[in-house]
């Protein structure tokens, strides 16, 4: 059985500095990682953003992209995780 | 489309209250190996077991990776080793050579506990099941990973009081055998009335006959989620209440769907239930009993504890139902002593009994469990207590359990310390007086009536 979506959520929680949406949309296209939608807000201060992508032409796999994008929110100081949306979908929707 | 605030909360379930998917159970028919040598039987054991559930820990960690979910044990359960040994095993140590083997099998492709050590017995006993159940004992005392339990009593068969009260004994012998470690190996071995086929939770899990060659089953856990929830509704009325609860346990339960599908997928084994259980954990916040508390008990234990519980075991089913395709198994709120820190809290503020925990496992699922006990407790009187907690199951046509941790050398007043996920326990007080001259009658108690019901 074929994995019915290639959608992930990649979520940015951390201080606000300068160019972190830059950053990781930086990473995503060299990677042709398409983007689908993007919201942020900023709760006292604290940064948080919540991106879904679709990876379907990806030249990176899942876990690859996982490891890299945290390694990079390491790098600028924020926490960076990818999720595939289907835990997200399974909860919320019925 | 997904937005930011639903995310949001889905990660903070997880990260700050402790939702996970407490066990992928992979159950494993092992009737295929059945052999009159015990040699080969050991080995088509060990074979068949690395085989099929060879992918366990990798499947379970991609899982956990690619959902940010986690997945806190990967587990196996077997067809009952009594149906599986009967052919080949001559004496209680034959037996024995089985757990060997199951524990080697469930190391190798990296399972934390393998259930199914275990004898079904609620009408009579073979010789078979009754040479299993003489070689628990001996089989905890070897073994890191093996799981023991016993099938006592059933709805429709009635008690067999003669297991029960071998039962009471082999408990002391389990105890004393581990007296050096508090009577730890007891936490191995649970005895059911009405036990299902499908549980995926331990120290009672087995395979049942009724299954298939190998199955998914997934058990979800969301205390944490549930306090958190209601945390917000606070003097709101029941109807208020109630509909949190069966959101939350929607929710919650959906997790585990999706990783059992998931799992099912990944594995090539066909999924089976989720079970609905509330699993607590000695973590702070990961208390069934701080539901109780969020509900509005001064502590688990105070009048009004079986009403709460009854009422939120009930709707943790009905929006677990809904979330899935399949559920089964134990599903119900478990009220463990020692894996809970909030009925630990009750134990030490002398808010809650053991009579009091029994009339709590009237109406949720699964009866008097990690509850240690004085070690000078007669084998007779442990007996007794397995009795009147095989009676509840029997009559309310559910499931119910006994696992009772008799803690050689220690008395009210000491506590015990199990480790890990296992918590610590403040020994409690077990009635003195006697059941000796009931429990040494032999035979079984009949089945009940069906009608009539009052």
């Amino acid at each position: 059985m074929e994995r019915v979506s290639d959608k992930v959520i990649i979520t940015v929680v951390g201080k606000d500095t300068v160019g972190i949406i830059a950053k990781v949309c930086g990473y995503l296209s060299e990677h042709t990682v398409n983007i689908l939608d993007i919201s942020q807000t900023i709760v006292s201060g604290f940064f948080n953003m919540m991106m879904i992508v679709d990876m379907k032409d990806a030249d990176r796999a899942f876990h690859e992209c996982q490891k890299d994008l945290e390694a990079l929110g390491e790098k600028i100081g924020v926490s960076i995780k990818c999720q595939r949306e289907e835990i997200f979908e399974k909860m919320h929707r019925i | 489309m997904i937005n930011i605030g639903e995310v949001t909360e889905t990660n903070k379930m997880v990260e700050q209250e402790n939702l996970d998917v407490r066990t992928i159970t992979i159950g494993i028919s092992l009737l295929e190996c059945i052999d009159s040598d015990l040699q080969r039987l050991n080995d088509n054991i060990y074979r068949r077991i690395t085989t099929v559930a060879k992918d366990l820990a990798e499947v379970g960690k991609k899982i956990e990776s690619e959902y940010g979910i986690p997945i806190v044990n990967k587990r196996i359960s077997v067809t009952p080793i009594a149906l599986v040994g009967g052919a080949a095993c001559k004496s209680p140590e034959d037996f024995a050579t089985i757990a060997d083997t199951l524990d080697a099998a469930a190391e190798a492709v990296g399972a934390d506990l393998i259930g199914g050590y275990s004898a079904l017995v609620s009408k009579g006993m073979t010789k078979a099941d009754e040479m299993l159940l003489r070689s628990i004992p001996m089989a905890l005392c070897r073994t890191k990973r093996v799981c023991s339990s016993a099938n006592l009593a059933s709805t429709k068969t009635g008690i067999n009081m003669d297991a029960v009260r071998l039962m009471g004994e082999i408990l002391l012998e389990v105890a004393e055998q581990s007296k050096d470690r508090d009577s730890v190996d007891c936490m191995k071995l649970v005895v059911f009335c009405n036990a299902p086929d499908d549980n995926p939770f331990m120290a009672g899990a087995f395979h049942g006959v009724t299954e298939a060659d190998a199955v998914i089953n997934v058990g979800v856990s969301g205390p944490g989620v549930v306090k958190t929830a209601l945390e917000a509704v606070r003097g709101e009325n029941f109807e208020v209440l109630c509909e949190t609860i069966k959101k939350t346990a929607f929710k919650v339960t959906r997790v585990g769907q999706l990783v059992a599908q998931e799992a099912s997928r990944l594995l090539g084994i066909p999924f089976g239930i989720v079970d609905l259980s509330l699993a607590p954990t000695p973590a702070v916040g990961d208390s069934v009993a701080d539901i109780l508390c969020e509900i509005g008990l001064e502590y688990a234990g105070a009048p009004g504890t079986t009403a709460a519980l009854a009422m939120l075991n009930d709707q943790v089913k009905k929006g677990g139902v809904m979330a899935s395709s399949y559920v089964g198994g134990l599903s119900g709120a478990f009220i463990p002593v020692s894996e809970d820190q909030g009925m630990i809290d009750a134990v030490q503020a002398g808010a809650i009994t053991l009579e009091k925990l029994e009339a709590m496992t009237c109406v949720c699922s699964v009866g008097l469990d990690m509850i240690a006990i004085p070690g000078d407790t007669k084998a007779s009187t442990i007996s007794g207590m397995i009795a009147d907690e095989m009676a509840l199951g029997m009559v309310n046509q559910k499931t119910t359990a006994c696992r009772l941790i008799p803690v050689i050398g220690k008395g009210v007043g000491d506590t015990v310390e199990f480790g890990g996920l296992f918590g610590y326990a403040p020994i409690m007080p077990v009635n003195r007086f006697s059941c000796e001259d009931f429990i040494n009658r032999q035979g079984r108690i009949p089945a009940p009536i069906h009608s009539f019901k009052n």
